[in-house]
């Protein structure tokens, strides 16, 4: 994509004299498309080179990373970024819908915004039948790096064993340098924690289980 | 002076696309540094070369120094563009770079310490001359006297940086001590440092900065911009110049930033950020970001220059290439932030892959994205996804260029804020010009119905006292 917005500006400056409504340019390397709208001309700028990786690599190139244990099967996922599994995943499919959020300002103490999940606690009642009828599974809101306390070197909101309330928060997912706070969903005791802090949690993967009351 | 041949781009997203454009034309070489998540991205497609940098942790790759300098070294670059946030106004960086032998695109490092540690920099604000809030360093013991003798309300913010983190306003002494002791330990999470001071809260206000130029020995400004259009200390509508100023107010605010940057012998492209009380024609001086700015390209519309290009001058050491008298300034210039959030349920960050991006073309227009059909939107990094720049003779013509380009921008595949941008672009006050920084809170909270749509937390933004620019505003 190397056409700049001058050189868009004057292919446009062309086109406008002549009676198409629309130009689409392909090349190797780019896909330019210009479109007469009432409002004016549109365009769609897509770059076709693929990146030149540098072989001087101070590492050697990335490997996926090692899933501390195989994932039963693959789940669909709206992530774009392709990743290694992290953790199990319960037999139950994860609900893209799984989280209503809404936010709650200053409910935790380490973003500029916390969002409260609400959603996952309901969604993973539903989910949980299919295991246990008292393991209600907790699912991230959002994709995004999970974590397990509020802060670096502080300690876990829970651990295995920790009492928790319906509103307890268990843990943080962060999306897009938004703190979303994981709250429990169901009064109980924690059974398992399934993802390990600052790992990164899929859309609705189960991030712990309780074992409710 | 040693021209700089290849440079390392120590970001991503739009701005490594902006930084990408310049180098092509002045013809430097450009090797992007990219996370796994990144390894395709647009910029990584403009790029000369790509150079990994490790997988998507945000601490071991775009935030690491080690990694970032490792790179340039391997790249064999000689220069090291930050873009904004990340390293950007990190002084590390800008040591191992000096260390390694390449130059650091960026002003020195006893300057970005003392613009980062925001005590130091409003010393040196009271150094040059510059008005500040009355205030000082507080601690939970002892923030009660300070704050009685400001008077309520007052803002507790941190030492160690902005981006609304740390930040609260306190309307009542008794919620003082445990605010105080709450921003300590946001501020010790998110800078690593739990120190906070006070300053008296003033609001209404507008936000205004000025754009710094200096090489060292001369310093310049490029013109104000208004950026009051905020949500929870995050901007979203910028424009240059600032609207109903008067020219009185302007004039002074330019010259004390100019001011700033000679006491600091400013070395690169900044911005003084100044709160502004236009009905009282008073103002502020809130911090100074020593990087290129989001919203950079407004005063690069009206002032017709490059202004990476001229960051690379100065890095360069070839002097400032301009004099005052040479920077003219002509219409007007608006930017729209797109950020991939949903406007309506709460600002839920949209993460995923873009399936078509249209955006509008003509005059007076440009558009600043990384994204195209079939880009990722990774989770790991901020939501922004474009930059709708417009310009006009005047802000009436700009005006009405923004509203039609808003309604030809189409992204598919995730939510964004353009219903958003589309509808406060429509709204009279804004139109009117020169609006608060509470205004967006106010206008999102009558746009949503309020109690609709999940609960935004619009009241969040109200009252923002310009912490100024998160992601690097």
């Amino acid at each position: 994509m190397d056409l700049t917005n001058e050189d868009v500006m004057d292919i446009l400056a062309l086109l406008d004299s002549l009676p198409y409504d629309e130009l689409d340019l392909q090349t190797p390397r780019f896909r330019l498309t210009l479109r007469r709208t009432p409002d004016g001309w549109t365009q769609s700028l897509e770059s076709r080179s693929a990146p030149n990786v540098l072989d001087t690599a101070p590492r050697p190139a990335p490997t996926p990373r090692p899933a501390p244990t195989p994932r039963p099967a693959a789940t669909p996922r709206p992530a774009a970024t392709p990743r290694p599994a992290a953790t199990p995943r319960p037999a139950a499919t994860p609900r893209p819908d799984a989280g209503g959020i809404g936010e709650v300002e200053g409910a935790i103490g380490v973003s500029a915004g916390a969002i409260e999940a609400r959603g996952g606690g309901q969604d993973a009642r539903e989910g949980a039948s299919e295991v246990d009828a008292k393991l209600v599974a907790v699912r991230a809101p959002l994709p995004g790096t999970f974590y397990r306390a509020p802060r670096p070197g502080a300690a876990p909101f829970v651990e295995v064993g920790s009492r928790v309330g319906a509103d307890t928060v268990v843990g943080i997912v962060e999306t897009m340098k938004l703190f979303n706070s994981v709250i429990a969903g169901a009064a109980g005791t924690v059974a398992d924690i399934c993802l390990g802090n600052a790992e990164f949690a899929d859309l609705g993967a189960t991030l712990l289980r309780i074992r409710a009351d | 002076m040693s021209p700089i041949r290849r440079v390392l781009i120590a970001n991503r997203g739009e701005i490594a696309v902006r930084v990408i454009r310049t180098c092509v034309r002045l013809g430097i070489e450009t090797v992007l540094a990219v996370s796994e998540p990144d390894a395709d991205s647009v910029p990584a497609r403009m790029a000369d070369h790509t150079i990994r940098i490790g997988p998507g942790g945000l601490a071991d790759t775009y935030l690491s120094v080690e990694a970032v300098t490792g790179a340039a070294v391997a790249a064999g670059a000689d220069a090291i563009h930050p873009g904004y946030g990340f390293l950007a106004e990190n002084p590390r960086l800008a040591q191992a770079c000096e260390a390694a032998g390449i130059v650091f695109i960026g002003p020195s490092a006893e300057v970005l310490e003392a613009a980062g540690n925001k005590l130091a920099a409003r010393a040196h604000a009271v150094a040059a001359g510059l008005p500040v809030l009355p205030g000082g360093p507080a601690d939970p013991a002892d923030a009660g006297v300070l704050a009685g003798r400001l008077g309520y309300p007052v803002l507790v913010k941190a030492v160690g940086g902005g981006g609304g983190r740390g930040l609260r306003v306190v309307r009542d002494a008794g919620d003082l001590e445990e605010a105080v002791t709450v921003a300590s330990a946001e501020a010790q999470a998110a800078f690593g440092d739990p120190r906070v001071y006070l300053e008296r809260y003033v609001s209404p206000a507008r936000h205004v900065e000025v754009q710094l130029l200096g090489d060292g020995q001369n310093v310049i400004h490029l013109g104000d911009r208004d950026c009051s259009v905020q949500r929870r200390y995050q901007k979203l509508v910028e424009e240059a110049p600032a609207p109903l100023l008067g020219e009185t107010l302007r004039v002074s605010m330019r010259v004390a930033a100019v001011a700033l940057g000679l006491h600091l012998k400013y070395q690169g492209l900044g911005t003084v950020e100044f709160l502004v009380d236009t009905q009282r024609a008073a103002f502020w001086f809130l911090e100074l970001n020593a990087r290129i700015q989001v919203e950079h390209p407004v005063t690069e519309a009206v002032t017709g220059l490059d202004l990476v290009a001229e960051q690379i001058a100065i890095a360069e050491g070839r002097g400032l290439q301009l004099s005052q008298a040479s920077v003219s300034f002509r219409g007007h210039a608006i930017e729209c932030r797109i950020n991939a959030e949903d406007p309506t349920d709460g600002f839920r960050p949209s993460p995923g892959t873009v399936t078509s991006a249209v955006f509008p073309a003509g005059p007076g227009i440009r558009v600043d994205t990384h994204i195209q059909a079939g880009s990722a939107v990774p989770p790991q990094y901020d939501s922004l996804l474009a930059k709708l720049v417009v310009s006009g003779a005047d802000r009436t013509q700009a005006l009405a260029r923004l509203r039609s380009a808003l309604a030809r921008c189409q992204v598919g595949g995730v939510a964004t804020s353009l219903p958003m941008l589309s509808s406060i672009v429509d709204d009279a006050e804004w139109g009117a010009g020169g609006v608060d920084t509470g205004y967006l809170g106010r206008w999102l909270a009558h746009w949503l119905g309020w109690g609709g749509a999940g609960g935004t937390g619009a009241g969040g933004g109200a009252g923002g006292t310009g912490a100024g620019g998160g992601v690097g505003g």
